[in-house]
């Protein structure tokens, strides 16, 4: 189904938008299956309506929000960013939605909520992925609240002018342009105001691998594999056969404007 | 009649050749067609590597295969289903070199010191190199049958080093199924024959091994 929204030229990429079809076919959705090819074939099975999400914790006022609602709370906006995943690979998307700030606000945070806490769907009768114990369900996201409140942090809804497929996400995930991919939760049913910093499930699975900041820098490698570079899906002749890789760049090209999140901080101490 | 021109050597040798062949012109079919997914440099990666992996453990079964049927014409396999592994462990190492990192010499000798996973998977490739350099009948003649089956016993350090080189990479993010299976086989591959060299009288005809043909 189509989503209305309008551009904001402010957060709009001027490189060449990746074809909905790799976005689409090209997806780390381990709750339906590990191979990236998985989450396109068997995330059908997902029911997106109706769908709550519960936000709670430290606010003056949680409370639970039906999709509906959400959809309602603020103006859509389609924002053209690029995306770069951990595993050295990157697309250029347009999403659609509005800033997370704008739910945040609408709960009233309190003084002791310092971080945000997000949790994906986790039923076995619907994510055939969940068998398996490559993770520990359910999916777990965290940031700061500073970068929660970051006005790139866009809450999303759709893509492509579009819904988001549910392999993408559906109904309603986060995304976060100057982090790597994982950090950006799909399928989101609770948020939680925190005084602590909680959990994450990449940083819980394998820590040396994956910090809690995971912001997308070239000079902090990932033990296995360089970060310095990576493959833009769809350039290149015969389908990206024959593309050179792109430098990566440090937060991902915003770093203009989210590096003052993070004044003061070693950035190689806290990937 | 049927049966007998089966187990002609040449017969079975040109089968398998096409057999181990498919995967690749698969492969070159879909790659032409645009139809390898979203990052076909990946797909091209991950299928040579799997079957390199595949014909290398085949390769290393053809002789308990030889043992428990007492088929004596599948033994010229060993050779061919080796040297089919090495071409797809060589073209795995060029995609990886030329398409994925672009021939960028400083980051590909960055991988090779900085990355265990690489570091195992080149050790097992130079292995390999000189097992199929040292493959051609004239190359066997000249080392002599004797130092050619020392040094052929490395493909019992390469195939495992193979293995390990792709459990490591699957490691941290706990998706193990595949590399374990791999790892499971050959280790009944291997187990078989410290079993035989445990019973000498079978173990002498179970690592019987000579050069190239039979």
């Amino acid at each position: 189904a189509d989503l209305p929204a309008t551009k904001n030229n402010r957060w709009a990429t001027l490189e060449k938008v990746t074809d909905s079809s790799l976005v689409t076919t090209y997806n780390n959705f381990y709750e339906f299956g590990t191979d990236k090819s998985d989450p396109a074939r068997h995330a059908l099975s997902l029911k997106t309506r109706p769908w709550s999400v519960v936000v709670e914790g430290e606010c003056n006022r949680p409370r639970t929000f039906a999709i509906e609602d959400l959809l309602k709370l603020a103006p859509m906006e389609e924002r053209i960013y690029k995306f770069r995943c951990v595993e050295a690979w990157s697309v250029v998307v347009p999403w659609i939605g509005y800033p997370l700030s704008r739910l945040l606000k609408a709960v009233e945070p309190n003084s002791r909520a310092k971080f945000v806490a997000f949790e994906t769907l986790a039923d076995p009768q619907q994510m055939p992925g969940l068998r398996s114990p490559v993770l520990d369900w359910p999916y777990k996201e965290g940031l700061r609240m500073d970068e929660a409140m970051h006005e790139l942090a866009l809450l999303t809804f759709g893509q492509y002018g579009k819904v988001l497929p549910n392999q993408s996400g559906a109904p309603i995930r986060m995304v976060l342009p100057w982090k790597y991919g994982f950090k950006s939760i799909k399928s989101i049913v609770r948020i939680r105001l925190t005084e602590k910093q909680p959990p994450t499930s990449w940083n819980d699975s394998a820590p040396r691998e994956y910090g809690f900041f995971s912001n997308v820098n070239p000079m902090v490698d990932h033990p296995r594999w360089s970060q310095a570079t990576e493959r833009r899906l769809g350039e290149g002749a015969l389908g990206g056969l024959f593309a050179p890789r792109r430098k990566t760049e440090l937060f991902n090209g915003y770093a203009e404007a989210v590096q003052g999140l993070y004044a003061g901080l070693d950035l190689k101490k806290w990937f | 009649m049927v049966l007998n021109q089966w187990r002609q050597p040449q017969t079975l040798r040109r089968l398998v050749w096409v057999l181990v062949s498919l995967p690749l012109a698969w492969l070159m079919a879909k790659a032409l067609a645009i139809e390898l997914g979203a990052n076909p440099v990946e797909t091209l990666e991950h299928e040579t590597g799997s079957w390199a992996l595949i014909l290398l453990l085949a390769s290393l079964a053809v002789t308990p295969l030889r043992q428990w049927t007492g088929w004596g014409f599948v033994a010229p396999l060993r050779r061919t289903l080796g040297l089919f592994g090495f071409a797809y462990a060589a073209l795995h190492v060029l995609i990886y070199a030329v398409l994925d990192r672009s021939l960028l010499w400083s980051e590909l000798l960055a991988d090779l010191v900085k990355r265990p996973y690489v570091m195992l998977g080149m050790a097992a490739f130079t292995l390999l190199l000189v097992l199929a350099c040292t493959s051609p009948r004239r190359v066997v003649k000249r080392l002599g049958a004797a130092r050619w089956k020392v040094l052929h016993r490395a493909v019992y350090l390469a195939v495992p080093l193979a293995v390990l080189h792709f459990t490591w990479l699957k490691m941290d993010k706990n998706l193990l199924a595949r590399p374990l299976s791999y790892a499971a086989v050959l280790g009944v591959l291997l187990g078989l024959r410290l079993w035989w060299l445990k019973r000498p009288a079978r173990g002498a005809a179970g690592l019987q091994s000579s050069p190239a043909g039979e």
